[in-house]
């Protein structure tokens, strides 16, 4: 009996131990145990913000994010599936075996792995509702680009995880990204979210851009020069379409585009902004830039005279020639025949700063301030003197490199009276003057807008610039591609820049094909009907008022 | 007695007092002991609602259990004890073969051979074997003179000893720890000398670097691992902290009925059936420890009556056993579950999932109902 009371006692003290011990884990180590269990049960995790639309100048969207899922899955939970749990799992996905065990093995020792990102929100749903341990999803937008190819190089690109890595897209990534918010939810041993516990910080939605690009535009371009390019079989090929008055670009289009909606199709050579990126040599386009120096700086007008027989002329050991013998010619005859001697004559004549400094002027060898990645503020010369040779030829546009762009930009002020209005990819506010910078001087200008003005009548090298109803301003040019050894007899660019109505310039576009190789290469054969049919489709898309047939007098005869 | 003469005293004045105490007595139920294991039980019931997770079929089997084992009490509080000493050599032998049958033909389960198949029934011999072999030693003791010699010491060790290994080779270390333990209880209870139980000791002791040499690598991490259980946080420590997570992290009041996060987003291993007072701990905090741990107090002084009232040498063994390893059962449990001691496989009495445990328990409280309510036969 006293042995049985004495036992019982012995639990008795046992059993003040474990209620001493219950006291010491349940109120005096409460807190730090507490703190323990947040840890294991509490996480923060990342709300993503919706990145903000991209809309052409008119509201139409050329990229919108819709919500996509991604599954993934925490290797070391998804141990404890059943091989009919991975079978069902695999098969909602379309997956094999192979596949995951690849995935598995590049994520060991990992507590995250990607299997399949962003799929329709109902194809995620149906995978997470067989219930497997150590699946997940994760809400995340996918960027959706309506225009597709012919808006793709503008609008550029995000890289999967939602960053802008081309275009639009990486230049005004933080304007568009949003803030990401935060939230603290209860999470399960297998990192299943069980339950919202508060929300840390909403998330902010990116803003929308309005490009200054008009979609309707934008396409008529893209139209256009793909079917150019697939004509003459030519490498590649820009189009730049640029309002006059304030700078702002309508449309940029580029060959070889790729489908941005398809990461299967980016390549390095496809995703190239070419009216941006590239440098060419454009030979005579620029010629008028050569003139244009004579007429700022000489005594001369487009009416002035010169004798350009006998179609060849020796300058420092080399000689310039033209195609034929075209004897005496005016200053506007000169850019009709693309005359090199003219020319030559014409900028021989006055210093060489002064063709450099008009050249400075255009905006060639800086970058246009469009801002895109990658873009190359081509080649000019500068601060040496140049042999009368070398000096001859740059004003027939060689030994100047430029993007199609910088040479839109140029058109373009000439196109305003010399005033130089900055560029831009953005939408301007209608109603705000652009302040802009006389940079040639108006005489100068007028004078050469003269000289370019494609006169109908004539069967000058501009006349597939034409379009019905406008009088037109431009200038075609074909320059040999430069090769390792030299230039190429057979490489070409061609090219053609010019606006319109020549009276009052509304719209200024630039064409370059890069090497074509069938049906011509020359510019006013190759470019000058792309700069037709964009200029023509354009005009009536602007709603851009007919010239009467009197304007064309007020300009070619109206001395 | 007590309770029969205070009845007879009073029967002037409380006559129906009296009928009702003899309509227990005659039905063989302890009312007190009975009413304290359903509010137990049910009070388990509750708590393994919110640890199951509402888990498909798991109340409604418990339930059946409990019924079958509430019925099992009650058919053998209806025999008396004489009966049972009569059979005790011969359920002792049977139980004893059938543990070498487990080791030969037993199926396996979680790394141990412990069930036996009949075809009709699966269960665990073993879990039989926590009330056969203390019924075998009060058996012994009861036929020999008291205070006990040495060779009745020698002869009852040996009673014990040969099940207990039988168990512990499954292995099952838990079940032959309380094997052992209500064997040794009975030995204790029927007068072993100090000096026996100090040499034990010493023994012990002595034998401790052996037993860690025999014992199983599992075993030995789970010794390892209770004396700094962050050594191995991820593995054999994993339990013990998430354990005492859930029980710390309840604090005085706990977190709620199905409030429970350690235990609901599945942290806390075996929550449902080792574990299960973990999740107690966790949802009703050190209140519902204390209203747990008075329960069980009601029941062992319950029971502890019972055993001293006890009139034969037999029954006052053997009862006392029972309520000895019954109190062990939860002290061993609960010293697990918070850190105390090393991990072994023992359920929390009529709390826990699970089967034969139940069923064992309550047909040891039968046992203590027919003690209790056949004394007065025997007297008559």
């Amino acid at each position: 009996m006293i042995r049985f009371i004495f036992l019982v006692a012995v639990l008795a003290a046992l059993a003040l131990a474990v209620v001493v011990r219950m006291a010491y884990l349940q109120v005096f180590d409460s807190s730090f145990l507490r703190k323990q269990s947040d840890m294991r049960i509490m996480r923060v995790i990342e709300l993503q913000a919706l990145r903000g639309i991209i809309t052409d100048r008119h509201g139409e969207p050329l990229a919108v994010s819709t919500p996509v899922d991604s599954i993934w899955l925490n290797p070391e939970d998804f141990l404890a599936a059943n091989s009919e749990e991975r079978k069902n799992f695999l098969d909602s996905l379309n997956l094999s075996e192979d596949f995951l065990k690849k995935r598995l093995r590049e994520a060991s020792g990992k507590e995250f792995v990607y299997i399949e990102r962003q799929m329709a929100p109902e194809a995620a749903q149906a995978v997470m509702d067989l219930n497997v341990p150590g699946i997940n999803r994760q809400r995340e937008y996918r960027r959706y680009y309506p225009g597709g190819e012919a808006t793709a190089h503008v609008v550029g690109a995000v890289n999967i995880d939602g960053a802008g890595v081309e275009g639009v897209e990486l230049i005004f990534n933080d304007y568009l990204t949003g803030q990401k918010g935060a939230k603290r939810v209860l999470k399960d041993r297998r990192g299943r979210i069980i339950q919202d516990v508060e929300l840390l910080q909403a998330s902010e939605q990116g803003q929308t851009l309005q490009l200054s690009i008009d979609n309707r535009l934008q396409y008529l371009a893209y139209r256009e020069l793909k079917a150019a390019v697939a004509k003459h079989d030519a490498a590649g090929g820009s189009l730049v379409l640029l309002d006059a008055q304030s700078g702002e670009v309508l449309a940029m289009v580029n060959q070889p585009s790729y489908n941005p909606n398809n990461r299967n199709q980016y390549k390095p050579e496809n995703m190239r902004n070419r009216a941006v990126t590239d440098v060419y040599e454009l030979g005579s386009v620029i010629k008028a830039f050569g003139v244009l120096s004579a007429l700022v700086a000489g005594d001369y007008t487009a009416d002035s005279v010169i004798d350009t027989s006998p179609g060849k002329m020796q300058v420092h050991n080399n000689t310039v020639r033209d195609i034929r013998n075209y004897g005496r010619l005016s200053v506007r005859e000169i850019l009709r025949r693309s005359s090199n001697v003219g020319t030559a004559k014409l900028v021989l004549s006055i210093p060489q700063e002064e063709l450099i400094d008009v050249y400075a002027r255009l905006g060639f060898g800086e970058p246009t301030y469009v801002e895109f990645p990658g873009e190359r503020s081509g080649y000019l010369e500068t601060g040496r003197t140049l042999d009368p040779f070398s000096y001859a030829t740059l004003a027939f546009g060689y030994g100047l490199s430029a993007t199609a762009t910088q040479l839109a930009k140029a058109y373009n002020i000439i196109a305003n009276d010399g005033v130089y209005v900055p560029l831009t990819m953005l939408k301007r506010d209608p109603d705000k003057q652009v302040d802009g910078e006389q940079r040639i001087s108006y005489e100068a200008t007028k004078a050469l807008r003269e000289a370019l003005l494609i006169d109908p009548k004539d069967g000058g090298s501009g006349q597939a610039a034409r379009v019905s109803g406008y009088h037109v301003t431009g200038k075609s040019g074909t320059a040999r591609k430069l090769g390792e050894t030299g230039y190429l007899s057979d490489r070409h660019i061609a090219s053609f820049a010019g606006f319109a109505p020549a009276l009052n310039p509304r719209l200024v576009c630039v064409v370059v094909i890069d090497d074509p190789r069938q049906g011509g290469y020359y510019g006013g054969t190759v470019a000058a009907p792309v700069f037709s049919n964009v200029m023509r489709g354009a005009l009536r898309l602007m709603d851009i008022p007919l010239d009467d047939e009197s304007a064309y007098h007020v300009v070619v005869k109206g001395k | 007695m007590a309770i029969l003469h205070s009845g007879r005293n009073r029967e002037t004045n409380s006559n129906s007092l009296q009928k009702r105490a003899s309509l227990w007595q005659r039905l063989h139920i302890d009312p007190l002991l009975l009413l304290s294991l359903l509010i137990l039980m049910g009070a388990g019931l509750f708590v393994l609602v919110s640890a199951g997770n509402q888990a498909a079929g798991m109340l409604d089997r418990q339930l059946i259990r409990f019924g079958v084992a509430l019925l099992g009490m009650l058919v053998v509080a209806q025999i008396p004890p004489r009966y049972y000493k009569m059979a005790v050599p011969v359920l002792f032998l049977l139980g004893t073969l059938l543990l070498v049958m487990v080791l030969m033909f037993g199926d396996v389960g979680g790394g141990a051979q412990r069930w036996l198949d009949l075809k009709i029934i699966r269960f665990q011999p073993s879990e039989i074997m926590k009330l056969v072999v203390p019924m075998m030693v009060a058996y012994y003791f009861s036929k020999r003179p008291l205070p006990c010699t040495f060779k009745d010491v020698i002869i009852s060790s040996v009673i014990v000893i040969i099940p207990v290994l039988l168990v512990a080779k499954q292995p099952d270390l838990g079940t032959a720890l309380l094997i052992a333990a209500s064997g040794l209880f009975v030995l204790f209870l029927a007068g072993l000398p100090w000096r026996y139980i100090i040499g034990m000791l010493v023994a012990a002791m002595i034998a401790a670097p052996a037993l860690w040499l025999v014992m199983h690598n599992y075993q030995k991490k789970r010794v390892l691992t209770l004396l700094n259980p962050e050594s191995d946080p991820l593995g054999a420590g994993y339990h013990i902290i998430q354990s005492k997570i859930a029980i710390g992290s309840g604090g005085l009041w706990g977190k709620g009925w199905f409030k429970g996060t350690q235990s609901h987003l599945e942290f806390l291993p075996e929550r449902s059936t080792d574990f299960i007072f973990a999740v107690l701990a966790e949802e009703f905090g050190l209140v519902g420890v204390i209203v747990l741990l008075s329960l069980y107090s009601l029941i062992i002084l319950r029971a502890a009556t019972i055993s001293m009232q006890a009139q034969s040498t037999f029954t006052r063994l053997l009862a006392g056993s029972i309520t000895l390893t019954f109190g062990i059962y939860i002290i061993i449990n609960i010293g697990m579950v918070s850190g105390l001691f090393p991990v072994v496989g023992i359920p929390l009495p009529l709390v826990s999932y699970g089967g034969t445990s139940i069923v064992t328990l309550l047909l040891g409280f039968g046992i203590l109902m027919s003690i209790s309510t056949h004394r007065q036969l025997v007297s008559d």
